[in-house]
Order: structure tokens, then C-alpha cells, then sequence
């Protein structure tokens, strides 16, 4: 390999699945950028993907990936940008013959190599490892997962940045991945760039934390922000975060010239306490970063440099991403308007719920919000004006029973007639029945787990 | 003298399982003491107590002039399991920001706080 560049910029593209599909191109075109980095995968994505699988074999991964490497082929085939993606969700190979696909249409598509990271689907071995002792407990609840083990639907272990940093060696211009921690979709491109040690914590420490700001795409450039809010330019063209990392550790985030949004010191830091736990101890399979040792300036326009972080040696386990079936739900919502909106809507409250009792319905959660009175913040709300135009009555149900959820589904639309006046709002139909598909976050030994890289 | 913690501070959350956390940061790095010494885990838990079932846990972060706060049972199971329109804990960051607090008038001068209205 040649001497490290000085800097290295990585663009993240995609903060979930669902998220805006022009931001990938937007990320390649409008400046320079050597690698972009999509994640699509949120904590119960892998249950739903592992459903799309066993309908059809060759499904499994997010599809939305395809027409993003499409859209950014040019960039890829003739510039030469490399792209990281947690695309491949439990069928990462299917994901990369797709890929492939799109890049033969391209002239110069052929020579681009994907690198496929697998590994991480414990699925098929979770009996294996409970009969070897691993209980896999709930770190919220302490419960073995022995306790639902016949409801599980899918099992992944949380990759680190290894394997990614091995595919870009072995010469990927798209790596894909399955399950792989968020952060390690950008901390493996600089720790590959700069040929940092796989114990240099204080660098990978930064290199999560350059992943922690970028990952969720543009709440870090002024999406979502609650500051000085109405004076962030140009939403309808944001422009999504750039890391660009030095062989030190030291980072700059940034965004393209001309883009909308901001990236200021408070943008950042809204970002950086975004699902923030025990800040002393952020734990990734590479390294435990220190969010207390994070230090931020202004570095000129839409710049802030980070700067002074801090990380510790890896723990010896991973963490687990389980989801399992756990029963059905169901919301409904009717809009009662002026005068007296709320107290219609109560009454309407009182009137279904006395009708789930005579039906002799049994739930294990029935909860209301009234929209526009409580919903967002309960009973920290003032009281709101008689004269109130509107309230939206809102009632969801829980439960094991799917016929019983179902039954409260029919329940609603009876009341537009038989209920109180000045209702609307119920043009959507019944409310849909939803099958729970719940999270069970564990973790396991290092050791159990062996990351594999091949390049197609 | 008054105080709207709103437009002292501003707020991001998110959602770990069925915990909401809430980050709060200063709007001027002059103003973090105050914070730190006024949002004490006591005084959170009080403020969202109608609101969550389990702890409040506090850390501080004056590298960011900020204090992070985990909202125990806060989200009815949390994530899919959730009824709440809130289900991942989006706007507990403005729950918070709904606290009032009290200031002696001669600190608050020398802060230049704005008064509640």
C-alpha cells in the first residue's frame, strides 16, 4: 500500500432503512468522499428480514441497498468511492449476487469486488449454545432465553470493525455486511486507512465516536435539532454528515458546500447524547469508548473538530440481537372536534372500554392518548383550552390472544354512530392487527462467534 | 427568580429497550453549573414520576456541558411492544424541558437568565 492519504472522508448515506433514498448520491456527487457508508438496520429489522427469507430464499436483506448502489454506480466504478453497508441483514450473499447484478451493467462494474461479511447469524446454533451453557440472558430482564427459545425468530451477534477492515484489504469497493455494530461501519474505513492497531484504543475509540455522530444520517447536520431550530437553512435539501478522519484520531464533521442544514458544535452534541447510556463505558466489540473525553470546536462553517477522545480494551463478549414473537397489538384513533373535543373524546374512552369489558376481552395493555391533550407528554401537560379545535382519541390494546385483538378492531367504527358527536377522522378503516415481534438484547463470548470475509 | 429550564438548555432522546434517555445540554457553556448543580437525579425522578415506573440514573458530561439522565420504565416495554405514540422516546427531551426552576435573583443576574413569563 502507498503512504496513508492525510485525511480520509467518510459520508454516511442512510441513517435507517426508510430513509431518504436521494442522500447516497447526494453523498457521492456533491463533493469529494472516499468511502459511504449506509446502515439500514434497525434493532428488530433482522426479524423482519428473516420473515422476507423463509417466503423466499433468496430475500433477506434490504432492498432499498440495490437501487442505492445503482444510483451511486458512476462514483463507484469510475472514481473509485468504496462502500460499507449493513445491507446484507441475514442474507448477505443473496444481497451481493444483487449487487453484482447492477454492477455488470456497468462498463468498468465487473472489476469492482464485494467483500461479504457473515458470521454473525446465530440462529441455526441457538440450541447448540444454551446445551453449552450460554444462557443468553435478557440484559434488561436477567431471564435466560430459555424462556422463549420457541418463539425466537432471529439471533445475531454484533460485529466489530475486523472483518470490514479485512474486506477492505482484500481490495472490496463494497463491503456487506449482516449484523455489524453501526459505528463499525465507519471506524473500519479509517482504521484501515491509517493502519491502526487493533489495540490503539484511543484511535478506535474516535472512530466509534466519528460513527456515532454520522449514523443517523442528518440529526447530526441539523435534522431533528432543537436548537435555534427555525434558523437551520434548507431542510428540503440537507445534507448528510461527513467524518473526515486524520491518521491521529482526530476528526472533523462536516458536510458537502451547498447543502442545506448545519453542522455546529450543538448539532453535534444533540447527536452525541442521542440513546446515550453510561457515557464513561460505550461498548463495542472493538474497543470502550469514553463519551466524557470528547472534545468539540468550531472549525469554521459547518465544521466542528473532535478532538481528545479516550477508549479502554474491548470486553471479551458480544452483544446479541434476539427477536421473538410476543403477541399481537392493535391501535385505533377516532378525531372529535369543537366545541368541548376533549370531553367528547373521553367519553368516548369510557364508552369502548365498557364495551371490551361486557365483550369479556382480555388484554394485558390497554392504554389511551388523547392527541393534542396528552400524548407526547402525559400528565407533565398544562391542561388544555376548552376551545381546543380538535382531539384525536387514540387507544391501543396488547395481548397473547390474536382473536381477541381482532375483535377490538371492530370496535371502533361502531362508535362514529353510536358514540359522542362531531366525529370524524376514521376514513382509514379498521385498525390494523400487528404481530409483536419483540427485542431480547443478550450478550455472549468472543469466542463462540468466528467473522468470516469472502469476496465474489 | 423564575426559570424555564426551555430557554436555559436544549434536549435530545432516545430508547434503549424500555428505558427513554434524556441528554440536556446548556446553551451557554456558562450556564452548565447551574444545571448540574439544579438537575439532580432526585429532582428528575420527581419532575417525570407521574410518568415512568422504574429509577432515574444521572451522569454528567461537562466535556459537553451536558448531563445525560436513563428514564427507567418509561416506554410501556419499549419499542414494538409499546402502545405509546412516543414508542422510542422521541420527545421525553422536551418532557424534561418543561421544568421551571427557582434562582437566586442575584445569580441569575450575573447569568443573565431570562425570566419565566
Amino acid at each position: 500500500m502507498s503512504a496513508a492519504p492525510k485525511t480520509v472522508r467518510v459520508a454516511a448515506g442512510q441513517g435507517f432503512w426508510g430513509d431518504s433514498l436521494d442522500a447516497p448520491r447526494q453523498q457521492v456527487e456533491r463533493g469529494q468522499v472516499d468511502f459511504l457508508m449506509l446502515d439500514y438496520l434497525a434493532e428488530v429489522t433482522m426479524s423482519i428480514l428473516q420473515k422476507q427469507k423463509e417466503r423466499d430464499p433468496n430475500m433477506g436483506y434490504a432492498r432499498d441497498f440495490i437501487g442505492a448502489i445503482e444510483s451511486v454506480l458512476p462514483a463507484v466504478a469510475e472514481r473509485g468511492v468504496r462502500v460499507i453497508a449493513n445491507a446484507g441483514g441475514v442474507n448477505p450473499k443473496a444481497c451481493a449476487a444483487a449487487v453484482r447484478a447492477v454492477l455488470d451493467k456497468h462498463p468498468k462494474g465487473k472489476q469492482v469486488k464485494i467483500g461479504i461479511v457473515t458470521g454473525d447469524d446465530l440462529l441455526p446454533r441457538i440450541d447448540e449454545l444454551i446445551g453449552a451453557g450460554h444462557k443468553l440472558e435478557s440484559m434488561d430482564t436477567g431471564e435466560p432465553l430459555s424462556t422463549v427459545r420457541d418463539r425466537v425468530i432471529a439471533a445475531n451477534a454484533y460485529l466489530g470493525s475486523g472483518p470490514i477492515v479485512e474486506a477492505l484489504h482484500q481490495g472490496a469497493g463494497i463491503v456487506i455486511t449482516g449484523r455489524s455494530t453501526d459505528t463499525a461501519l465507519t471506524m473500519a474505513p479509517l482504521r484501515y486507512t491509517f493502519g491502526w492497531a487493533e489495540n490503539d484504543w484511543d484511535k478506535l475509540a474516535a472512530g466509534i465516536i466519528a460513527g456515532h455522530i454520522i449514523e443517523c444520517g442528518a440529526q447530526a447536520s441539523g435534522g431533528n435539532c432543537l436548537y435555534d431550530w427555525r434558523s437551520i437553512p434548507d431542510l428540503g435539501d440537507v445534507g448528510y454528515p461527513i467524518a473526515e478522519g486524520q491518521a491521529d484520531g482526530t476528526f472533523v464533521i462536516t458536510k458537502h458546500k451547498g447543502t442545506g442544514g448545519r453542522v455546529s458544535v450543538q448539532s453535534v452534541t444533540e447527536q452525541l447524547v442521542y440513546e446515550m447510556g453510561d457515557p464513561h463505558s460505550y461498548i463495542t466489540p472493538d474497543v470502550v469508548a469514553d463519551f466524557t473525553s470528547i472534545q468539540l470546536a468550531a472549525d469554521g462553517p459547518d465544521r466542528v473538530r473532535v478532538f481528545g477522545i479516550k477508549g479502554r480494551p474491548a470486553t471479551d463478549k458480544l452483544k446479541v440481537s434476539i427477536a421473538y414473537k410476543a403477541g399481537f397489538k392493535a391501535v385505533g384513533t377516532l378525531v372529535y372536534s369543537w366545541p368541548d373535543a376533549l370531553e367528547k373524546a373521553q367519553v368516548a374512552n369510557r364508552i369502548i372500554r365498557e364495551r371490551l369489558d361486557r365483550l369479556g376481552l382480555k388484554f394485558d395493555k390497554v392504554l389511551t392518548e388523547f392527541v393534542g391533550a396528552d400524548a407526547t407528554h402525559g400528565p407533565l401537560t398544562p391542561p388544555i383550552p376548552t376551545d381546543a379545535p380538535e382531539v384525536q382519541f387514540r387507544i391501543g390494546v396488547r395481548g397473547e390472544d390474536k382473536k381477541m385483538v381482532e375483535r377490538f378492531t371492530r370496535e371502533i367504527a361502531p362508535l362514529v354512530l353510536n358514540g359522542p358527536p362531531s366525529v370524524t377522522g376514521f376514513a382509514g378503516g379498521r385498525p390494523k392487527v400487528e404481530e409483536i415481534v419483540a427485542y431480547w438484547p443478550a450478550l455472549v463470548d468472543k469466542r463462540v462467534v468466528t467473522p468470516r470475509v469472502e469476496i465474489a | 427568580m423564575r426559570v424555564r429550564l426551555v430557554d436555559i438548555a436544549h434536549a435530545r432522546s432516545g430508547d434503549k429497550g424500555d428505558t427513554a434517555n434524556v441528554g440536556v445540554i446548556a446553551l451557554k457553556p456558562d450556564w452548565y453549573p447551574l444545571i448540574e448543580k439544579t438537575l439532580t437525579r432526585a429532582r428528575v425522578k420527581e419532575h417525570f414520576k407521574a410518568v415512568i415506573t422504574g429509577d432515574v440514573v444521572r451522569f454528567e458530561l461537562p466535556n459537553l456541558k451536558a448531563l445525560n439522565f436513563l428514564l427507567h420504565g418509561a416506554l410501556d416495554g419499549g419499542g414494538t411492544l409499546s402502545l405509546k405514540t412516543d414508542a422510542q422516546g422521541k420527545v421525553f427531551s422536551t418532557a424534561l424541558l418543561r421544568m421551571v426552576i427557582d434562582v437566586p435573583d442575584a445569580e441569575a443576574k450575573a447569568l443573565g437568565l431570562p425570566e419565566a413569563r
